[in-house]
């Protein structure tokens, strides 16, 4: 047993969205849904983070920012894209600076698809993000030396 | 001899599981003020040892050096401590283990530790003139500086230095990391500074920095435990529950302030220090 699932700490990232989906991730930690009951922080840094919470499309503006945040955290580290936006660019798709969603710069473990997204999907979706992130660390103890699944995608 | 072995042994295997356990309770409470459920009771372990299942990832090989330093230190302190020796050496070892945490944040040039560990200094600079008084405190009142002597002492303490205890109470929010003197590294509020001191630091190096506050805090509340012992059984027990309710309260200051600004902490707490301490002192150096 792990203990990667029961303390998930989360960063949060908006690329460029209309800051719906951002509102929904942090009425996530108010009384209403409380996530810090599963032990899940909100944490500022990502090199405390576990689980990588992006809302909103990439552009050319922010793609470095968020490869340098996905290349900062320690591994098992999972992703979550937020949102239609993050999962494929949404409503913005077509515009001429966006490349689309977050799986267009770093790999994506899971989509939490909305507009905008649900609290209870985004918990949901963190939850499965939990199981992928003891998939990966289950992966670490197997194989230290070769490197993680996530990292191969990125290169 | 065999007690202080068995004090020392106990310090340093239960305190990181009162200190955890504390730590928990603190969560739940807070959360509870907050209107919130609140994570587990044993959170704060599960946090510890996910990080320690975290890739080690270090800006320069120094820097875990240092905090190893400071996680050492703070147990020598307690050790000390517990052992029944001398206070100002208790005082001046946990002084080098804050210096060492202030130098571990220094040598990554990150911004944000930068400033976190200013700020540290600066909580120093707020905190220390108290911490030395409480020590002079003990000596003028019982004669002693040895923790052992203090603790044999038949009367309590607390009533001679009661300014001198509610001074200590006062700078304990301080060492605790509480709101409103939270200023270089916070529990909540991850976004301010980017948790300042620790910004840096990831994994195994911050699983360490945390269990080392655990045992700073059971070591702290061992000091306020000092002012009630007198040898006999309701003296400890006093101590405990004051211990407890001293706990509590630094939660409820937390969950009731915002944070303030560092002239804010360095002048209150140096105020406390000079008008309830000094003035306690002067008034046990004469009766």
């Amino acid at each position: 047993m792990s203990y990667v699932t029961k303390s998930p700490w989360v960063i949060h990232y908006d690329g460029s969205s209309c800051n719906g989906c951002d509102i929904e991730v942090l009425a996530c930690l108010t009384p209403m849904y409380d996530v810090e009951r599963f032990g899940i922080i909100n944490t500022g840094n990502p090199k405390h983070a576990d689980v990588f919470l992006v809302t909103g499309s990439v552009n050319e503006q922010n793609k470095e920012v968020v490869k340098q945040i996905y290349s900062q955290m320690p591994e098992p580290k999972v992703v979550v894209a937020i949102g239609i936006c993050a999962n494929n660019g949404g409503i913005f798709k077509e515009c001429y600076n966006i490349l689309g969603g977050v799986d267009t710069v770093i790999p994506v473990d899971v989509y939490v698809p909305g507009c905008a997204a649900r609290p209870e999907a985004i918990i949901d979706g963190v939850v499965k993000g939990l199981g992928v992130l003891q998939e990966k660390r289950n992966a670490m103890d197997g194989n230290t030396a070769a490197p993680a699944p996530a990292e191969k995608e990125e290169a | 001899m065999i007690k202080i072995i068995i004090f020392v042994v106990a310090y340093l295997v239960l305190a990181p599981l009162v200190g955890g356990f504390l730590a928990g309770i603190d969560r739940i409470i807070s959360a509870r003020m907050q209107g919130r459920v609140g994570p587990p009771v044993l959170q704060p372990f599960y946090d510890v040892f996910k990080l320690r299942e975290k890739e080690a990832i270090t800006v320069n090989k120094v820097q875990d050096f240092y905090v190893t330093c400071f996680f050492i230190f703070v147990l020598v302190t307690g050790c000390f401590f517990f052992a029944g020796g001398d206070l100002l050496l208790v005082i001046f070892t946990l002084t080098l283990a804050s210096v060492f945490l202030i130098v571990a944040a220094f040598s990554s040039n990150s911004p944000y530790s930068q400033v976190g560990a200013e700020r540290e200094l600066l909580q120093m600079l707020a905190y220390e003139p108290m911490v030395l008084l409480t020590a002079i405190g003990f000596y003028i009142y019982t004669g002693s500086f040895e923790v052992r002597q203090i603790l044999s002492g038949d009367a309590m303490a607390f009533l001679p230095l009661i300014g001198v205890f509610f001074g200590f109470i006062f700078i304990l929010t301080i060492k605790f990391r509480k709101s409103p003197f939270d200023l270089s590294m916070s529990h909540h509020a991850h976004q301010e500074l980017v948790k300042g001191l620790v910004t840096e630091f990831s994994g195994k190096t911050m699983a360490l920095i945390e269990v080392a506050h655990w045992y700073e805090n059971i070591f702290l509340l061992g000091f306020v435990f000092l002012f009630f012992a007198n040898g006999t059984i309701w003296g400890t027990v006093i101590g405990v529950v004051v211990c407890l309710a001293a706990y509590f309260l630094e939660v409820l200051i937390d969950n009731c302030f915002a944070r303030m600004k560092w002239q804010v902490a360095l002048n209150s707490a140096w105020i406390v220090a000079l008008v309830l301490g000094m003035i306690n002192l002067f008034i046990v150096y004469l009766v």
